[in-house]
């Protein structure tokens, strides 16, 4: 893919995510460096789907804001669960998907992108499958194909919403090599994991967040046991007398 | 043969009106009917087609049985219901489908109340079950207009359509106005409604549209040989419809709906891709 790239990152100001009046992510501040590789990890209902997705421009901040380093095409991998892997589709017009960013509802397949998908296709282990209905694929071979999807995008900007759930260790361990691959072309990679030793092992920023931004910095610091703790004592349920929020928007 | 197939178009222009009509409708409806189909939404062009007939009554309440004057109402009660649902149930955190449906029932008891008090028993029957002897030259152009119309959007709006109905929230990050092109989609389903009430009436507009979508998919694996599929199905359903309605006396709309009907009992049974007789045929798995 391209070589050299401009670097792109997000810088989150003061940020809170509400649905309804119930804040999601509350005043969040801080920075995804360009370049970066961070893990976002926190208890369910941490606020880290809503925060991806804010991030993709899908939320809007009730309050805050989310600036953009330089010019940036971002990527977002939606979880498995919500896309239709029953729609009928096959696999190599699934990869051209990726294609949208450049040549939109209209335009035509540019010269040769039809052979790159079949590349991006092979270079996740699924090659041969490009006729093959999305319906007949496995949860990791799914995975998969997104990644290819993900891999014609070219963004600079990818946003990762638990990549490896559901999805055997091979198969990880695959993908796991792409986004490494990522990293080492400058792009920054924003991943929501759930395992913290892969976190540990991979990922040298981590954002520990549970509704507020816990920890955010080098991993083997965010994930001290102090923090682990403080995360785990977030409120999953929500207090029916919470008061109007004071801090300062 | 001849007598049984091709002597009643050769007879009568009403039928040949009728049978291009009905064709001009099998080529465009089917494909929205496969989208319909797709993103769950199957019952929602019945409900469409229901909630314009207050509109159509009005028309016909003004103008009689005209057909510019009745589409054009249809068009406006149709636009509100499907645009009112969806504004409503966002504005209120209700379902959808809820929402269709009361505006629909609501809708259905205000047209035929609408065409009694201003009609007879026949007027009415036209509007519900529909007449062949309705498609006049302006019903024809409709239908022949708002059938190009319908393939020259899709064919622009088909990346968009498949995009968000596979993943929304890719197409959503990707910038790909789902919700506009959701409009679009909707305002093609109308249009697409009122041409067939004509010929198939209120009740049955939908047929031509969500039957041979249905038994598509027991014909393709991917969307586009499901238009395909869907529209072959439709082009005949509309043909020996039409010519069973001659031989047998039934109202048209009816006779259609049940031939598009026995398609997909017969897709259902036969079809290559999760029909049920295919699998009752045992031939052993593959080796790998």
């Amino acid at each position: 893919m391209s070589a050299r790239r401009e670097p792109a990152g997000l810088v989150l100001e003061n940020v809170t995510l509400a649905h309804g009046r119930r804040p999601a992510v509350h005043h969040v501040s801080g920075r995804f460096a360009p370049g970066s590789l961070t893990a976002v990890v926190g208890p369910n209902g941490a606020g880290k789907t809503t925060l991806l997705r804010a991030l993709a421009g899908l939320h809007r901040p009730e309050s805050g804001r989310i600036a953009h380093e330089g010019t940036a095409r971002i990527a977002l991998l939606p979880q498995l669960a919500a896309l239709d892997r029953a729609f009928p589709i096959a696999c190599l017009d699934v990869v051209m998907q990726g294609l949208w960013p450049r040549i939109g509802a209209f335009r035509g397949v540019p010269e040769g992108e039809r052979a790159r998908a079949a590349q991006a296709l092979a270079a996740v282990g699924l090659a041969g499958f490009e006729r093959r209905p999305v319906g007949s694929l496995s949860a990791g071979q799914t995975q998969r194909l997104l990644f290819a999807r993900l891999l014609v995008q070219d963004a600079d900007i990818l946003l990762l919403d638990e990549p490896f759930n559901a999805v055997d260790a091979r198969t990880s361990a695959d993908l796991l090599r792409l986004v490494r691959d990522w990293h080492g072309e400058g792009r920054t990679v924003v991943a929501v994991l759930h395992d913290l030793d892969l976190v540990a092992r991979e990922f040298p920023e981590t954002l520990l967040i549970a509704r507020d931004a816990i920890a955010w910095g080098p991993t083997r610091q965010a994930l001290s046991a102090a923090n682990r703790l403080k995360a785990r004592m977030m409120a999953e349920a929500w207090s029916e007398e919470a008061e109007h929020c004071h801090r300062a928007a | 043969m001849h007598d049984l197939l091709i002597a009643p178009f050769v007879e009568f222009g009403f039928l040949r009106r009728a049978l291009v009509g009905c064709l001009a409708l099998s080529v465009s409806a089917p494909v929205l009917g496969v989208f319909l189909v797709l993103r769950r939404m199957s019952l929602t062009a019945d409900v469409l087609a229901h909630g314009a007939l207050p509109g159509v009554a009005l028309g016909f309440l003004l103008a009689g049985l005209s057909a510019p004057v009745l589409w054009f109402g249809g068009l406006v009660a149709g636009l509100v219901v499907a645009v009112g649902a969806g504004a409503l149930s966002r504005a209120t955190g209700g379902r959808e489908d809820a929402t269709l449906a009361a505006l629909y029932l609501v809708a259905l008891g205000l047209g035929v109340a609408l065409v009694s008090m201003g009609g007879s028993a026949a007027d009415l029957s036209h509007i519900l079950f529909g007449s062949v002897l309705g498609v006049d030259d302006a019903a024809l152009l409709l239908m022949a207009g708002v059938a190009s119309v319908t393939l020259v959007v899709l064919a622009f709006a088909w990346r968009p359509l498949v995009l968000e109905c596979f993943d929304p929230a890719f197409a959503a990050a990707a910038g790909a106005q789902g919700g506009a092109w959701h409009l679009v989609f909707q305002g093609l389903v109308v249009v697409n409604v009122l041409s067939a009430f004509q010929a198939l009436g209120t009740l049955m507009a939908v047929g031509l549209m969500m039957l041979p979508a249905i038994a598509s998919r027991h014909w393709a694996r991917e969307v586009g040989g499901m238009a395909y599929a869907a529209v072959g199905i439709a082009v005949g359903s509309s043909l020996a419809g039409i010519l069973v309605s001659y031989h047998l006396d039934v109202p048209t709309g009816p006779a259609i709906v049940l031939v598009a009907g026995a398609a997909w009992v017969v897709s259902v049974l036969a079809g290559p891709v999760d029909g049920l007789l295919p699998r009752l045929v045992r031939r052993g798995h593959l080796a790998g």
